[in-house]
């Protein structure tokens, strides 16, 4: 019986370390792969230039830009409408009201939404029913804003991201002692000055971290933006919110299966890889580590 | 007895249907300590709430009869419960500070009613602290932030934040339960001193600081005012059976 006990303690652990190890060693080879095969091509021209040559030499300094662009104003849209509905649910929401509760559903239920279907509705929504729309009013039906663009691609990822956005902001207003709330209205504070003036301050971090987050799972997706904005090859970079913009995620995708020659463009995937996991790792590095030093200030 | 500031009449008090309060009716007179004391869950802190209608906040609570402060009930429909707690201030049992300096901390309520010349607020800042006798304490670290300071100093920086905003009534929810015997000291010769320009209603569970800060005592047991008299009536010669076996500490 003793024997029995011990022998099955001795199968979960060894389950466990092995389950451990697993994963471990999935992140180690992701990175060991790319490392190896992207940082002898990575370099400041690789950086700094554009693809040349039928896109198997050159850079990727488009597909940078056009990412940074566009989680930017993905960012501007999404976090202070994550932040306002976030306010409305923690502080005004009657929790047992339908209305609150149709919200949070909603919330939950996008978080769960396949990217692509995602992009399906930025394609339906954004490009054939709001550009159109405002082509026909304002361009005579000229064709400028019914068409995938930046914009249309930002705002498609705001939707996306937006659930992320909500939770780490609600879940900050809910740390917030409702000793503080009191004391604030006890002194003759409104509602709204409370909100304004110690619920807002107090959630910085979690609106930071909810933006970083955001901005780290925008930056990698390919799916909402591959019809609604995202441009195979452009020789130049978007001026307008009409124009189209290369993404380094879409990017990676188009050289490994779109490529007339995906062999010679091998280096040039993997350092687009490497380049895009740098750039989502150090962003939720940053939201690691701001979230340490708001809340070690906060004590 | 001094003027009436608050006058309470037939106030009843239910948690969904769990009454809390019963038909309370009571005068509170001005610029005097009034000290409601009795067992855990008889109220108490509910009825203080009440007074400056901090209740209002909790979702199924329904309130009946009146509360009048200076002849007027601050249940009645058009008043403005913002104005209402600039005027009636509270100060709570576990010291609540923001995570501000302590400038910003006591110039909070003066600005959020629109204050901000700097000259004003400075102004503002040092009497209050002076009037919470901390001034001299923090004078030098007025922009370090107040949740660096001990227990009783928060606690009196706490007052400093109620002052600023000049009210005229002051409750105190077990303001010293959390503190030190040095710390609680110097609470109860803050509220002596207070007491010649506010009203004080204190809630404690510690019936020697009842007897040592407050000039009336009132009683409370099971949602129900038992009794009410000058805090040496109440001590000396109780004229309810529960009370004389609340404060010989036969029960409680």
């Amino acid at each position: 019986m003793m024997m029995n006990r011990n022998l099955k303690d001795t199968i979960v652990e060894s389950l466990t370390g092995v389950s451990v190890l697993l994963i471990i060693f999935i992140i180690v080879s992701i990175l060991a792969v790319t490392i190896a095969g992207g940082w002898p091509n990575l370099n400041w021209a690789f950086l700094s230039e554009f693809p040349r040559d039928g896109m198997t030499k050159g850079g990727i300094f488009p597909a940078i830009i056009g990412t940074a662009v566009m989680t930017i104003i993905m960012a501007v849209a999404a976090v202070p409408f994550g932040v306002i509905t976030a306010i409305y649910l923690a502080e005004y929401a009657n929790e047992k009201s339908w209305f609150a509760k149709t919200i949070r559903f909603a919330v939950k239920t996008l978080a769960v939404v396949p990217s692509i279907i995602f992009g399906l509705f930025g394609l339906g929504f954004f490009i054939g029913f709001v550009g159109k729309n405002i082509d026909g009013l304002l361009n005579g039906g000229e064709l400028k804003w019914g068409q995938p663009n930046i914009l249309w691609a930002s705002l498609t990822m705001a939707l996306l991201t937006l659930p992320v956005v909500i939770v780490a902001v609600e879940e900050a207003i809910r740390t917030i002692p409702r000793e503080m709330r009191e004391a604030s209205l006890a002194l003759g504070a409104t509602k709204w000055q409370t909100i304004k003036k110690i619920v807002i301050p107090g959630s910085v971090s979690g609106i930071l971290t909810g933006t970083i987050l955001a901005v780290s799972r925008g930056a990698g997706e390919v799916a909402p933006i591959l019809f609604t904005g995202a441009a195979y090859f452009l020789s130049d970079l978007p001026h307008s919110l009409s124009d189209q913009f290369m993404s380094l995620g879409y990017h990676i995708y188009i050289m490994s299966t779109q490529s007339s020659d995906v062999d010679a463009t091998l280096p040039i995937q993997f350092a687009t890889t490497l380049v895009l996991l740098l750039l989502t790792f150090s962003l939720n590095a940053i939201a690691v580590v701001l979230r340490y030093k708001i809340r070690k200030k906060e004590k | 007895m001094n003027d009436i500031k608050v006058k309470v009449n037939d106030l009843s008090l239910r948690y969904g249907t769990n009454p809390a309060l019963k038909n309370i009716s009571m005068n509170i007179p001005e610029k005097q300590v009034t000290a409601f004391i009795g067992p855990s869950g008889c109220g108490k802190s509910t009825f203080l709430r009440t007074l400056n209608r901090m209740n209002d906040l909790i979702d199924n609570v329904t309130i009946e009869g009146e509360v009048l402060i200076d002849n007027i009930n601050i249940y009645d429909k058009n008043i403005d419960v913002v104005n209402l707690r600039k005027k009636v201030g509270m100060i709570f049992q576990k010291s609540n500070p923001f995570a501000k300096s302590i400038y910003e901390n006591i110039a909070f309520g003066p600005r959020i009613n629109g204050i901000n010349q700097k000259s004003k607020l400075d102004e503002i800042v040092e009497v209050s602290l002076r009037q919470a006798a901390i001034w001299d304490e923090v004078k030098d670290r007025l922009f370090n932030s107040a949740l660096s300071l001990s227990g009783g100093q928060q606690q009196r920086i706490c007052i400093a934040r109620t002052l600023a905003v000049n009210p005229d009534i002051i409750l105190m929810d077990e303001p010293a339960s959390a503190l030190d015997p040095i710390s609680t000291s110097k609470i109860e010769e803050l509220i002596h001193e207070l007491k010649t320009q506010y009203t004080i209603i204190i809630v404690t569970h510690n019936m020697q600081q009842a007897a040592r800060t407050s000039d009336y005592t009132a009683f409370f047991y099971m949602g129900d005012l038992v009794e009410m008299n000058t805090t040496e009536k109440i001590f000396s010669n109780p004229s309810k059976k529960q009370t004389e076996d609340y404060i010989s500490g036969r029960f409680g």
